[in-house]
């Protein structure tokens, strides 16, 4: 017997989480899209996001510094990190890049461990967003939906500085053919800098507004990494929509066979991954144009 | 570096092996640290043979871990089997299967697909055991209660049921699984993985099925990842579930680096500086869990500093002091001057047979077409090749001409048309199984080896013809496959590198690289050989000691060569074949060529005419 008011909330938290994950997954598919670099450091900045916003708060008591504050953050991180290390890594073997992203990842990791510890640090949702929401069917927790208002927002707002904008366009131009870009004059490692920093705000921004619904802790970025990964596998390395796409998929996988048996959450959505790489190797909206 | 001097390398690491336990201990191990070295470095060697030889980076190592170690430890605690040995053996066969599922999931992609896949694949074990499966592993207890290994001898029974014993039980395995591995990276299989690290797409054009030979090194890797795992239970008498956490593959991963990857000992060396300082930082420097961060920063300095860790920085040391000493003679006059080969009798074609009539048509293409999107690169190309023929293709640029090659050796599929090869339809196989028939071609720009010498670049192209597209021949040294020295040194004599045989590719010159690129596609020994501009950027030298190369090449030969280079080209083939706008526009002699309008008209926009 179904129990139709639970599996609408798992729909409904497999929405949101879905929106979280297309969120992180298309900071991580620009990156790689244009850069070439795939950056196993994607989960520390989502973490990292968490813990600047983390940080603003307990000095502000103000939730909306503590999301600016935190995404700003991390795009300076992301922005510092393409500088002085992966910039020099575009000319090495992509296992080289792997290789040092994931250092990277690490180092963040363990530098805030060492900061704020390993226990779990809450952050709580702003007055107006507490509390529960009647849905006419439900009652859904206030903030999460808020979530999913706010992620689709700046979801919104990514799609539109990519797709409207004239420095969206070249960051387009540049996952087609960045040295095609650079041809034209345009510096296309300025342009790097700036994706990567958006890349990296992504996350960070995904990290702060989902941390009143699961505390931090240093660690929680590698499930969100590990999670990304298969939404850009499913959606199509490189592509915005499908990270969108994937992410959405992914999300209703995990939170509905939660429902039915948490354990197998993480089979199921490597089902997904192995069917879509089985059927449509280069994912659901992705194309073979980039090895 | 390997193959030198016959076990010496076994020679000593036997030694080192021996030595270590008295040694290290003074230099502030801990006896109990050294054990665990040595099954990080067992997990290590066939991790190296997957990222360091293969180049495949996978993230997931630790799923054959957990898994190995925890079939043996389930088999000897809760399935109460008492033999020591044969659960190890168990937990690496269990290891490897699951690897060659994995393998045919996780290789469907190369590159950053793969790493992706093979996190998620980490992770989705690591679930499967805390879950579904926590009533055989214990879920988060893992396993308690595994015995220690003994030796029955027929006088006595030997314990390894104190540090010092596991010492030499682990040990001993190290010590076979080096020389395992060392057998099969001196193997033909060996040189075919790194190959395909160094340029996945040419060992697939010179006739290696490149994805068996992946799936090989990632079951090997499993293998060893298992049985190392099976180690980890046996040493502590428990099997912790933390085996299976994506912080193993990390770590292994990391030490891999750190130590050097491609050398097989990288990994120990890494292993030891890793579990030393941690032990260190958290003992001595009473850092406490800072020790990770100390160690991450170290990694990540070494990835930007020191390429290849530190053996293969060793290494690179040694070769300096060799090249700088005065032992060392001044490496030969880099352009050394290709002496021609005219007297040097070419290797007899795969069927020599010289038939006359519609038998003697080597290839012939029938209304072949292929479109990309809106443009259409080739049209309705109907064209035949005689046994023997010296054949030659001229185009102005765009004119469709390395297309066409492209379908002729199947790297690009027709969207219309047939090709027939040797009276067998080959439209829609693979560049693998063409080149396995005969047909292979030499690029346009240079697809070599260039991390490997102009030797081992020969040799990779000789094996597929003397081997096939695969075989399992892991444990054969590379002397011994038939035929294959003798093909070597000939085809290095024919292209006139036989003087610079043991340089690295990076080492040559321009014009010996563009030798060696037709080197390649001759030691596959092909009944059709295909040369897409073999002239193109040489000097006026170069330029004539290659068409001398092309017509001792030709002799016992059918060959197509396409150039820009007119002269050279009307002078060496026998017919040509005019393209123009993806379409034939004519063929015949060069003579007849030469005076045709609508050749001079493709060419000159009609100025010749007028």
């Amino acid at each position: 017997m179904i129990n139709w008011t639970n599996l609408a909330a798992q729909a409904f938290n497999g929405l949101v989480l879905g929106a979280l994950l297309a969120l992180i997954s298309s900071g991580l598919t620009i990156i790689y899209g244009t850069l070439g670099v795939l950056n196993l450091a994607h989960g520390a900045m989502f973490m990292l996001g968490g813990y600047a916003g983390y940080v603003a708060y307990s000095y502000t008591d103000s939730f909306i510094v503590a999301v600016l504050a935190g995404s700003l953050f991390v795009m300076l991180v992301g922005v510092a990190m393409e500088r002085c290390i992966i910039r020099h890594f575009y000319d090495r073997p992509d296992e080289d890049q792997l290789l040092v992203t994931f250092g990277l990842g690490i180092v963040s990791v363990e530098a805030v461990r060492y900061f704020f510890g390993s226990l779990s640090k809450p952050l709580p949702a702003p007055a107006l967003l507490t509390g529960i929401t009647g849905l006419g069917f439900m009652f859904y927790p206030t903030y999460r939906l808020a979530l999913l208002g706010i992620v689709a927002a700046a979801l919104l707002v990514l799609y539109a500085v990519l797709y409207r904008t004239r420095i969206g366009m070249i960051v387009r131009a540049g996952i087609e053919d960045s040295v095609m870009v650079d041809a034209l004059g345009i510096n296309i490692y300025r342009v790097f800098m700036l994706v990567f920093g958006i890349g990296a705000m992504a996350a960070g921004f995904a990290g702060i507004v989902n941390t009143p619904v699961v505390s931090l802790s240093p660690d929680m970025g590698e499930s969100i990494l590990v999670q990304a990964f298969v939404v850009v596998v499913i959606g199509g390395v490189g592509s915005f929509r499908g990270a969108v796409l994937g992410g959405l998929i992914g999300g209703e996988i995990i939170s509905i066979t939660s429902m039915i048996n948490p354990g197998y959450a993480y089979v199921m959505l490597f089902v997904a991954m192995t069917a879509v790489l089985v059927l449509r190797p280069y994912g659901l909206l992705g194309t073979s144009g980039r090895s | 570096m390997l193959t030198k001097r016959p076990f010496l390398i076994e020679l000593l690491t036997a030694l080192g092996l021996i030595i270590a336990p008295f040694v290290l201990p003074h230099l502030y191990f801990a006896p109990d640290t050294i054990n665990r070295i040595l099954v990080w470095g067992i997990f290590g060697i066939g991790f190296d043979i997957l990222f360091g030889f293969t180049g495949l980076l996978s993230f997931g190592q630790s799923a054959f871990y957990g898994t190995g170690g925890f079939v043996a430890a389930y088999l000897l605690t809760v399935a109460n089997l008492q033999n020591v040995w044969a659960s190890l053996v168990m937990g690496m066969i269990a290891a490897a299967a699951v690897g060659y599922l994995v393998g045919l999931i996780a290789l469907r992609r190369t590159g950053i697909y793969f790493a992706m896949i093979t996190v998620a694949i980490a992770e989705v074990f690591f679930f499967v055991e805390f879950n579904p499966l926590s009533a055989y592993t214990g879920g988060e207890n893992g396993l308690p209660g595994v015995p220690t290994p003994q030796l029955n001898l027929a006088f006595t029974t030997i314990q390894f049921n104190t540090t010092p014993s596991m010492y030499a039980f682990l040990a001993f395995w190290y010590f076979v699984g080096l020389v395992i591995a060392l057998r099969i990276v001196r193997s033909p299989v060996g040189t075919v993985l790194r190959a395909i690290r160094d340029n996945p797409l040419r060992a697939a054009a010179v006739g290696h099925n490149i994805h068996a030979y992946k799936l090989t090194a990632f079951v090997i890797a499993a293998a060893y990842a298992g049985f190392a795992g099976g180690l980890l239970g046996v040493m502590q008498g428990f099997m912790p579930p933390d085996a299976f956490m994506f912080d193993t593959s990390g770590q292994l991963i990391m030490q891999t680096a750190i130590g050097g990857a491609g050398t097989l000992f990288g990994p120990l060396v890494g292993a030891s500086l890793w579990l030393f300082l941690s032990d260190f930082l958290q003992g001595p420097l009473q850092l406490g869990s800072t020790w990770k961060l100390v160690l991450g920063v170290v990694f990540v300095l070494l990835v930007c500093f020191l390429r290849h860790g530190i053996v293969g920085g060793l290494a690179d040391l040694v070769r300096l002091i060799r090249r700088l000493g005065p032992a060392g003679a001044p490496a030969p006059e880099a352009d050394t001057l290709f002496e021609g080969s005219e007297d040097c009798t070419p290797t007899p074609m795969r069927q020599a047979p010289v038939s006359h009539g519609t038998a003697d048509i080597v290839l012939e293409t029938k209304g072949v077409s292929r479109r990309f999107g809106g443009i259409l690169a080739n049209s309705d190309i109907d064209f035949r090749v005689r046994r023997g023929e010296l054949l030659g293709i001229i185009g102005p640029n765009g004119a469709g001409k390395t297309t066409f090659f492209k379908m002729l050796t199947c790297e690009v599929h027709p969207s219309a048309g047939r090709i027939v090869f040797e009276g067998r339809d080959i439209t829609g196989l693979d560049v693998t199984a063409v080149c396995q028939l005969g047909l292979t071609k030499s690029y346009q720009v240079n697809q070599l080896f260039s991390r490997l010498t102009v030797r081992e670049n020969i040799v990779i192209a000789a094996l597929a013809d003397k081997r096939g597209a695969f075989r399992l021949d892991l444990f054969r040294s590379l002397h011994g496959v038939t035929g294959l020295d003798a093909r070597v040194e000939e085809t290095l004599a024919m292209v006139g590198l036989t003087a610079r045989a043991g340089h690295p590719v990076s080492e040559l010159a321009y014009g010996e690289k563009r030798r060696l690129e037709i080197g390649l596609a001759l030691a596959t020994s092909p009944s059709l050989l295909l040369l897409d501009e073999p002239l193109a950027g040489m000097s006026p030298r170069e330029r004539t000691d290659t068409v001398r190369l092309l017509r001792s090449i030709a002799r016992g030969r059918t060959m197509i060569v396409i150039d820009h280079d007119m002269a050279a080209l009307f002078e060496l083939v026998e017919r040509i074949t005019v393209l123009n706008e993806g379409r034939v526009l004519t063929e015949g002699t060069p003579e007849q060529i030469k005076r045709n309008a609508a050749v001079q008209e493709a060419y000159l926009g009609g100025v010749m005419a007028a």
